[in-house]
This record gives C-alpha cells, sequence and structure tokens, in this order.
C-alpha cells in the first residue's frame, strides 16, 4: 500500500497545510510519496527533501504546470496517483479545487475535510458546518481524501535531506484556461491557518477603520488576524480573513473573538482552539457558549485596555 | 448561450440539527428545508447575465424526490426559464451528482454550467470539480468576480491567500462564492409567474449512468460538549488568567 500526497507550495517553499497532511498520512501507516508539481519548483523540491516520513519526492517542473491550474495538475494527478492506494492534499483552497477533479477523472469518490482516521477505508468529517460528525466507510480502490490540517500533527524537518528527487517529464497542455493576475494579501503577522495566537472581529467593530483596532493587540501577542463572515461581507476586512465553514479553519492555541456573534457559520472554523477568550457588548451572544472566557462590554472600551494590560505583562 | 444552473434542496441553516436516536443519520423530517444558499447566489447570477443579454436561456437542475420541485420553482421564480428535475430517492453522492450534471449538460448543449462551492449540509465542496473534470471543461472555484468576454469568461476566485483572476475558455463550469452577489427578493408576482414556466421530470434509470453510492455512512455523533464560558469582570483579570492558568501568552 503507497500513499501519495499532492505538496502545496509556492515553488520556493512548501505550505504548513503539506506538512500536516504527511502528518495525517504518517497515521495511515503506508509508505508516502510526495509530489511536487509547479514552474521552476526546485526550491520548493529541495524542501521536501527534508520532511520526516517521506519516502520519495517526485518533481512535474515544467512551464505547463505555471500557477498550477486545475485542468492540467489534476490531469497529472491522476495519472501518477493511479498506481497508488490513497491520494492526500491540504483541505485548503488548493486540495479543494484540485482533488475532487482528479476523483473524476479516475472514477472514485472522495472524502472531504478529514478530521480522524478510524481505519484504513474508515474516516470522520464534520457535516452541517461541524454540528455533527460523520463516520464513513469508502469502497473505492484509490482513497482520496482531503485533510483537515488542524487535526493532524506537522511533520518535522531534517536537518539535512534523506531522499533523492524523481524527475516526472510528463508535461500535459493546458489551453483551456490561463492565469491572469493575482493579488494576495500581504502581511508580516503570522499566517492565519499556522498562528499560535488568533484574534478575530465581527460586526461589532462596525467599520474598516475600526477593524484596525485589532492590529495593536495583534501586536503585541504576534498573533494573526481573522473576521467572521459578516466582517468581510461588510468589507471590513478581506476574504483571505474569514474564518468559518467556507473559510478558514483554524485551531491556535489562543483565539480572542471580538464582537463575534458567534453564528454557527463562523464557529465551525474556530471551535478546536484550544482556548477561546469572547469579547461582547450582548450577554446573550452565542459565542459566550463555546467560550472558556467572556467579557461583557463596550469592545472600543476593553481593547485599549487589554493592548496596555499585555504591554504591561510582556515588559514585566 | 444557454447555461444551466444547478440547485440542491437542503436544511435551512438556520434550523437547528438534530441527530436520529440511532445514529444513523440527521433528522430531516419537518425541518424547513431551503435551496442551497450558494447555489441562490449561482441562480441570481446566471439571472443577472440574462439581463445583461449575455445570456439566452438559463435551465435549472436539481436531483431528488418530488419536493425539489418546490426548490426549482423558486429559481423560476428568481429568473429562471425552465426546470429539470431528475427524480431519485437514492442517497445520491458528489461523484453520482457530478455525472448526473454532464449528462444534462450534454443533452441541453449548455456553454457554461454555474452552481454553489459547496451544499451547507453535506459540506464536500466536490460536484462542481467533478463535473468540470467529466466533461473536460475548465474550471473557475470559488468565484467571487465573474465577466465573460472574448468567448470566454474572467474568473476572479477567493484563494487562502487573496484573490486568483483566470481566464476560462468556453464551455466551462464555475462555482460561486459568498461574495459574487447578493440574490434579489423574489416578488409576488414572480412567484405567480413561475407557476407557468415548465418543469421536467427525468426519472434518474433514463440517464444510464451508475450513481450507486460509493460511500457508506456507518454513524454520525455530536462533537464534544459546550465550554464553561467563565465571565470576567475586568481585562486585568482576563490577562491574568490567559497568563497563568491557561498559560498561552
Amino acid at each position: 500500500m503507497k500513499t501519495l500526497i499532492v505538496a502545496e507550495h509556492d515553488n520556493q517553499r512548501i505550505k504548513l497545510a503539506t506538512y500536516h497532511t504527511i502528518g495525517a498520512a504518517v497515521q495511515l501507516g503506508y509508505e508516502i510519496d510526495l509530489l511536487v508539481i509547479g514552474e521552476q519548483c526546485q526550491a520548493a523540491a529541495e524542501k521536501a527533501r527534508l520532511l520526516t516520513s517521506v519516502k520519495h519526492v517526485l518533481v512535474a517542473d515544467n512551464a505547463v504546470y505555471a500557477h498550477q491550474l486545475a485542468e492540467n495538475t489534476s490531469a497529472l494527478i491522476a495519472e501518477v496517483g493511479k498506481n497508488y492506494d490513497y491520494i492526500l492534499a491540504g483541505a485548503t483552497t488548493f486540495g479543494k479545487n484540485i482533488l475532487p477533479r482528479v476523483a473524476a477523472l479516475l472514477d472514485v469518490a472522495m472524502i472531504s475535510d478529514v478530521t480522524n482516521i478510524v481505519s484504513a477505508d474508515t474516516f470522520v468529517r464534520p457535516i452541517f458546518a461541524g454540528n455533527v460528525l460523520a463516520t464513513v466507510q469508502t469502497s473505492d480502490k484509490i482513497k482520496i481524501l482531503s485533510i483537515r490540517t488542524t487535526a493532524f500533527p506537522a511533520v518535522k524537518e531534517l536537518a539535512s535531506p534523506s531522499v533523492a528527487l524523481q524527475s516526472i517529464t510528463q508535461a500535459i497542455p493546458n489551453i483551456q484556461s490561463r492565469f491572469e493576475k493575482q493579488s494576495l494579501t500581504q502581511s508580516a503577522r503570522p499566517e492565519l491557518t499556522s498562528a499560535r495566537i488568533v484574534i478575530s472581529g465581527g460586526r461589532g467593530l462596525k467599520s474598516a477603520e475600526n477593524f484596525k483596532l485589532l492590529e495593536s493587540v495583534a501586536d503585541q501577542l504576534n498573533a494573526a488576524i481573522g473576521a467572521s463572515r459578516a466582517a468581510v461581507d461588510a468589507g471590513f476586512a478581506p476574504n483571505d480573513y474569514q474564518v468559518g465553514q467556507t473559510g478558514k479553519v483554524v485551531a491556535p492555541d489562543l483565539y480572542i473573538a471580538v464582537g463575534i456573534s458567534g453564528a454557527i457559520q463562523h464557529v465551525a472554523g474556530m471551535k478546536d482552539s484550544k482556548i477561546i477568550v469572547a469579547i461582547n457588548n450582548d450577554p446573550d451572544a452565542p459565542i459566550f457558549q463555546i467560550a472558556d472566557y467572556v467579557l461583557v462590554g463596550d469592545l472600543f472600551t476593553i481593547l485599549p485596555q487589554l493592548q496596555a494590560e499585555l504591554k504591561k505583562v510582556s515588559s514585566s | 448561450m444557454k447555461m444551466l444552473v444547478a440547485v440542491k434542496r437542503v436544511p435551512d441553516y438556520n434550523a437547528s440539527i438534530r441527530i436520529k436516536s440511532d445514529g444513523s443519520g440527521v433528522e430531516t423530517a419537518n425541518v424547513k428545508m431551503v435551496m442551497n444558499p450558494f447555489d441562490e447566489i449561482a441562480v441570481e447570477e446566471a439571472v443577472r447575465l440574462k439581463e445583461k443579454g449575455m445570456v439566452t436561456e438559463i435551465i435549472v437542475v436539481s436531483i431528488g424526490n418530488d419536493a425539489c420541485q418546490e426548490t426549482l420553482r423558486t429559481a423560476l421564480a428568481m429568473g429562471a426559464d425552465r426546470g429539470t428535475l431528475v427524480k431519485t430517492t437514492e442517497d445520491i453522492q458528489p461523484l453520482a451528482a457530478a455525472k448526473i450534471l454532464a449528462a444534462i449538460a450534454k443533452q441541453e448543449t449548455v456553454q457554461c454550467i454555474i452552481l454553489g462551492k459547496q451544499a451547507v449540509d453535506t459540506d464536500h465542496n466536490q460536484v462542481g470539480q467533478m463535473l468540470a473534470g467529466l466533461l473536460n471543461w475548465p474550471q473557475g472555484t470559488f468565484a467571487s468576480q465573474i465577466d465573460f468576454h472574448d468567448e470566454g469568461v474572467s474568473v476572479t476566485r477567493e484563494i487562502d491567500g487573496g484573490l486568483e483572476t483566470l481566464f476560462l475558455q468556453l464551455p466551462a463550469v464555475i462555482t460561486t462564492d459568498l461574495r459574487l452577489n447578493e440574490p434579489r427578493y423574489i416578488s409576488l408576482p414572480n412567484i405567480v409567474q413561475a407557476k407557468r414556466k415548465t418543469i421536467a421530470v427525468v426519472p434518474i434509470e433514463t440517464l444510464s449512468i451508475e450513481f450507486a453510492p460509493r460511500i457508506k455512512m456507518l454513524k454520525v455523533t455530536a462533537p464534544e460538549k459546550n465550554r464553561a464560558g467563565r465571565r470576567l469582570e475586568t481585562v486585568t483579570d482576563l490577562v491574568d488568567k490567559l497568563k497563568h492558568e491557561a498559560q498561552v501568552i
């Protein structure tokens, strides 16, 4: 039995989601190969050689795979993956875009958002915005899984490379789609899905201007900033800040929800955080039911106090 | 350009979800059912394109039992032209749904298929991508902006790091994200008008596709219980608890 993991990368580095996906594959217990597809992705491939538990690193480095567009990237994954028993990727927008297409090409089902591996063919995944956990069993020969990265530990890096690179020369052309542009949010803060501390804002912040109040607290904690869907829809924060059922799923050590009421769609994306703090002026806010610590009051008063108090603590 | 829109009937996302006492599934009897919110956005987008003169006909498809006709009527009231119900009482999983939609798309010779990125009941986020793969069409998933031009379509996608814009040749599959549009309020005259539009009922067996479930639901359970939600009086107290009790800062 063999597992193929589709690496997520930016041609330079392997994304953390892949480290967690390998963590899940380790629990399956079979040999793990990592597939790196891209254009001029040798630097990322070199990094892949440092990942523990990986047996082979397969590299398809070709101009046809620039921007890893779904059409030919999926075709290549299906071509390579048909010789494997499992094909895995992180349940990120990259994995969600590509893996179902691979499944269709191989005529097998796919299991999305796996949070627990029960046995070789049985897995747990959340449904209904995480209000229900489904235990499902697949009868397909090739099992395609997207991995909820917060549910599995990241593998470590070795000090020096342990495996050789194997080149895949097959170049599948793509005339159906082309990349036009990208606008990535630039931030000096830790990435939302891997930060140890996350502070998120909701509708209670009332404006994009006020949303910036979270920054001084985030700076004090070296935290990432997130947002509820309501805050994103209202234009207070960009779309990639959204935490929830249809946004990002996070599970930091500390999650601070500011002015977020706690709609189930939001809770689905953060309830597995280790410690949850909720700050809200509504004493009946649903977010309090899933929080460890609760502050009822005006966030515009509380946020500056919190920033000052944290500063005191960090300098003492 | 003919456009196909797929809509799924799902439990209202505001309704509380109850697990059946034997753990075999989720209770759907007496639960308010609605059109999947992402599919509603897909219908809205198609209707706006028709209003702009870019789309000539909108065909809306749903898969399921007779009750799905109600969901199709909603789409017709929003402005879709006619409906197709692929009738079945079987459990239709994403791969089977994609095969059904591919068969309908071929019959209707549409140039574009638009559907929600995921259904809020099963949360798979698979059908659009599978459909594109089966048809060998390009895909624009998680769309927050769509612009048809030069015999193709530019799709701006919500990705983890921000936004990405791709140009797709037609025919193509597009899946909607939340910020693509805000679905309209349906007026009474439109509801009345929708009653005169046709819904074709196609028994699933007539499509000659394989739709048996590949995945077996063994059981469903409720996630862990709620937390304490301890109310603190001061910010000083909170910071002290985070530092000394929870030890997370």
